[in-house]
C-alpha cells in the first residue's frame, strides 16, 4: 500500500440483507487506469459509489492517499466523479457548469475564466460555454461532465460508464481520448464499465467482478490469455467452454479424447473446465485435424467469419479467416497453448 | 386516423366557447356599454366604467386585494417551501401520509371552513377562550386584515405546497450527489442547485394562490367583515345588491387584465423551458 492512493480493506456491503460487495480488498496506484468490469449487478458501481462516498461501506475500509475516509463526506474528498448520466446542472450554461467546482472554491473570476476555456478548447468545445445543457449532443454532455470533473484537478477520477449512451463510432473516438488525457494528465482513473472490450482497450488493470466478487485482477493481457475461472473466460471474449478431466500433469481429456496441454497441478483425474478461444481454432483438411466436426453455420463478420462447428457433440465457436461452407466437414485444430485449464468453478 | 382524432377535441372546443369564450365576451360587452342598453337596438357604448373605476375609493379596494393577495402568498411561500421540502425529502410510505394530510382540508367545502375560522378567531371564540382560561386579555381577531390573510393562507396553502412538491421530487438525485461531488456542502447544494431547480414550481404555486387570493370574496366577507372589502366583494356587491352590471364587468375586466400581466411577468422569470413543475 506504499504507492496506492485508494485502497479498499475487506469492503462489505449489504442492501436490505442482499450482499452487494463481498469483502473486496482492491488497491490502485497513482497514475493508473483501473477498469471494475463485470456484468451488471455485479457490483462494480457500488465500488466506485463507495470510493466516491455516496455509499459507505458496512464493512471494512476505505483509504484515500494513505488516509482513511471512511467518514468523509463526498465534498471533502479529493476525486471526482463523472456519472452514468453526465448529472449536468440543467439550469446552468456549459461554462458555469464546468466553473461549478471552481466557483465553490471561491476562487477569482480571471483564474476561473481561464481554467474553463482550457477545458473547452481541451474538449473541441471552444464556442460553447453560452450554450445550454439541452442543446448538446450526448457526446457533448458527455466531454461536459468529464471536463466539469477534471477541472477540479482531482487526483482520481471515478468514471461510471460515461460511454454507455453514445454510439458505437463516437464510443470508440472517446477511449482513445480517455485513455490519452489521462496519460497526458497523469490523474489515477478508475472506470466502470460492462463492455469487456472497452476495458481491454483503455485499462492498465482489469478488476473483473461478479456477485460482489473480485475473479481477476491483471492487465488485460493476462485477463485475456489467462483467465482464472470460466467466468472470466466467458465475460472476457467469447469462450469455448467444455467439460474435462485432467489424467496427468500437461495431459487433459475432453470430447473423449486426449490432448497434450501446458497446464499442470491438479489432482489426478480432476474435472476441469477446458477453454479454447474461437480464434485460436484453425479450420484444416478433414484428415489432419485434431477433431472432426461438421459447419452448422457461417457468419460473415467483416474481419473474420464466425461459424458454428459440431465437432464430438459439441458447438464450437469458431473465428477464421478462412470459410467453410455450411455441411462441409473440416478437421479442427489447436496447439497445446491454445488449451486453458481452470478449477470447475462452483 | 390523424384527421379523425381531431373531432374528440369538438366536444371539449364547444364547451370552451359555451362557459368561457361566450361569458367572457359578455363581461367585455357590459364593461363598454351603458346602462341603459337592453337590446341590439338601443346599445350604447361607453368607457364611463372604467373611469369610474379611478375613483381613489375604488382603487383603494383594489390596493387592498393585491396587498392582502401578496402577503398571502408570501407567508404560503415561507410556510409551504419548507414544508414541500420536507416532505419531499421523507421515505415513500410517510410521503404519501403528508400529501394525504396536505389536500385533506380541500375535501371539505371552502364556505365551512372558513365558517370554522369564525368560531376559532371570533370574540367568544376557541381562541379567545383559551386566552382568558390562562389569564390573557380577550383579542379582537375577527374581522380584521389579519383575519383575512389568515383565511387566505389556510385555504391557498395546498396550491403552494403540492406544485413545489412535485418540482422537488422530479428533481434528479444524480444533480445533487455531482453538486456534492463538486465540493459543494449541503448548505451550497440547496442553494446553488436545489433552489434554482424548484423555481419553476415556485412560479406555479406563486401564481396558483396569488390569483384566487387576489379575486376571493367569501374569505375577506366572512373573515374580513366590512370595513375589508376586497375587489372580489366589491364586484359582489355590484352585481347582487347594486344590479349595476356594466361597472362591474367593468371591474372584472382591470382585474383580468392585472392577473394576466402579473402571469406573464412571473413567467418571464421561469427560464427552464424543459421540464420543470409548469402548471401554465
Amino acid at each position: 500500500m506504499d504507492n496506492a492512493i485508494i485502497q479498499l480493506n475487506n469492503i462489505t456491503k449489504k442492501f436490505d440483507g442482499e450482499i452487494v460487495l463481498d469483502d473486496i480488498t482492491l488497491s490502485v496506484k497513482e497514475n493508473e487506469f483501473v477498469t471494475l468490469l463485470g456484468p451488471s449487478g455485479c457490483g462494480k458501481t457500488t465500488t466506485l459509489r463507495i470510493i466516491g462516498g455516496f455509499e459507505s461501506p458496512d464493512e471494512g475500509e476505505v483509504y484515500f492517499d494513505g488516509k482513511l475516509i471512511n467518514d468523509v463526506p463526498p465534498f471533502k474528498r479529493q476525486l471526482n466523479t463523472v456519472f452514468q448520466k453526465y448529472a449536468l446542472f440543467p439550469h446552468l450554461n456549459v461554462f458555469e457548469n464546468i466553473a461549478f467546482g471552481l466557483r465553490i472554491k471561491k476562487m477569482d473570476e480571471h483564474t476561473i475564466t481561464k481554467k474553463v476555456e482550457k477545458m473547452l478548447e481541451l474538449f473541441n468545445l471552444k464556442n460553447y460555454g453560452k450554450r445550454r445543457i439541452n442543446q448538446l449532443s450526448g457526446g457533448q454532455q458527455q466531454r461536459i461532465a468529464i471536463a466539469r470533473a477534471l477541472v477540479n484537478e482531482p487526483k482520481v477520477l471515478l468514471l461510471d460508464e460515461p460511454l454507455g449512451a453514445l454510439d458505437l463510432k463516437l464510443r470508440k473516438e472517446m477511449q482513445h481520448e480517455l485513455k490519452e488525457m489521462q496519460q497526458q494528465l497523469g490523474i489515477t482513473f478508475i472506470y466502470v464499465t460492462h463492455d469487456q472490450e472497452e476495458a481491454l482497450t483503455m485499462s492498465d488493470t482489469i478488476v473483473v467482478m461478479n456477485d460482489g466478487i473480485i475473479q481477476q485482477m491483471g492487465t488485460p493481457i493476462d485477463i485475456y490469455n489467462e483467465p482464472e475461472n470460466a467466468f472470466v473466460a466467458d465475460f472476457i471474449g467469447e469462450s469455448n467452454i467444455l467439460d474435462g478431466i485432467m489424467h496427468d500433469d500437461y495431459l487433459v481429456e475432453f470430447l473423449g479424447k486426449k490432448f497434450k496441454c501446458v497446464d499442470y497441478g491438479f489432482g489426478r483425474g480432476e474435472e476441469v473446465d477446458v477453454v479454447i478461444r474461437p480464434e485460436d481454432l484453425d479450420l484444416t483438411p478433414p484428415g489432419e485435424g485434431k477433431l472432426i466436426g461438421v459447419v452448422k453455420s457461417v457468419i460473415f463478420k467483416g474481419v473474420h467469419y464466425e461459424m458454428d462447428i459440431e465437432a464430438n457433440g459439441f458447438e464450437f465457436l469458431v473465428h477464421s479467416t478462412d470459410m467453410a461452407p455450411v455441411g462441409a466437414t473440416v478437421g479442427l485444430t489447436f496447439t497445446p497453448d491454445d488449451i486453458h485449464i481452470m478449477e470447475k468453478g462452483e | 386516423m390523424k384527421d379523425r382524432t381531431k373531432y374528440f377535441a369538438y366536444p371539449y372546443v364547444l364547451w370552451m366557447i359555451i362557459f368561457i369564450a361566450l361569458p367572457s365576451f359578455l363581461v367585455l360587452l357590459y364593461s363598454i356599454t351603458t346602462k341603459e342598453s337592453n337590446g341590439l337596438t338601443t346599445i350604447q357604448f361607453t368607457l364611463e366604467n372604467y373611469k369610474k373605476f379611478f375613483d381613489p375609493l375604488y382603487l383603494n379596494i383594489l390596493w387592498d386585494s393585491i396587498y392582502l393577495a401578496a402577503i398571502s402568498t408570501v407567508i404560503c411561500l415561507l410556510i409551504g417551501y419548507p414544508a414541500a421540502f420536507i416532505i419531499s425529502n421523507t421515505n415513500l410510505s410517510k410521503r404519501n401520509t403528508l400529501l394525504f394530510l396536505c389536500i385533506m382540508p380541500m375535501w371539505m367545502n371552502m364556505l365551512l371552513r372558513t365558517y370554522a375560522w369564525m368560531t376559532i378567531l371570533g370574540n367568544n371564540g376557541i381562541l379567545n377562550n383559551l386566552f382568558s382560561l390562562i389569564g390573557l386579555p380577550k383579542l379582537n381577531m375577527l374581522y380584521t386584515k389579519g383575519a383575512t390573510i389568515m383565511g387566505m393562507v389556510y385555504n391557498f396553502l395546498p396550491f403552494m405546497i403540492l406544485p413545489i412538491y412535485t418540482a422537488l421530487s422530479k428533481m434528479d438525485k444524480a444533480l445533487l450527489e455531482a453538486a456534492d461531488d463538486l465540493g459543494a456542502d449541503k448548505k451550497t447544494v440547496f442553494i446553488k442547485v436545489i433552489l434554482p431547480l424548484s423555481m419553476p414550481g415556485v412560479i406555479s404555486g406563486i401564481i396558483m394562490v396569488f390569483m384566487p387570493a387576489v379575486s376571493t370574496f367569501i374569505i375577506p366577507q366572512l373573515l374580513g367583515g366590512n370595513k375589508n372589502m376586497m375587489i372580489g366583494n366589491l364586484v359582489e356587491k355590484l352585481f347582487i345588491l347594486n344590479g349595476d352590471w356594466n361597472f362591474g364587468s367593468a371591474i372584472s375586466i382591470v382585474m383580468m387584465v392585472i392577473i394576466l400581466i402579473s402571469m406573464s411577468i412571473m413567467n418571464k422569470f421561469d427560464v427552464d423551458k424543459e421540464g420543470g413543475a409548469r402548471l401554465w
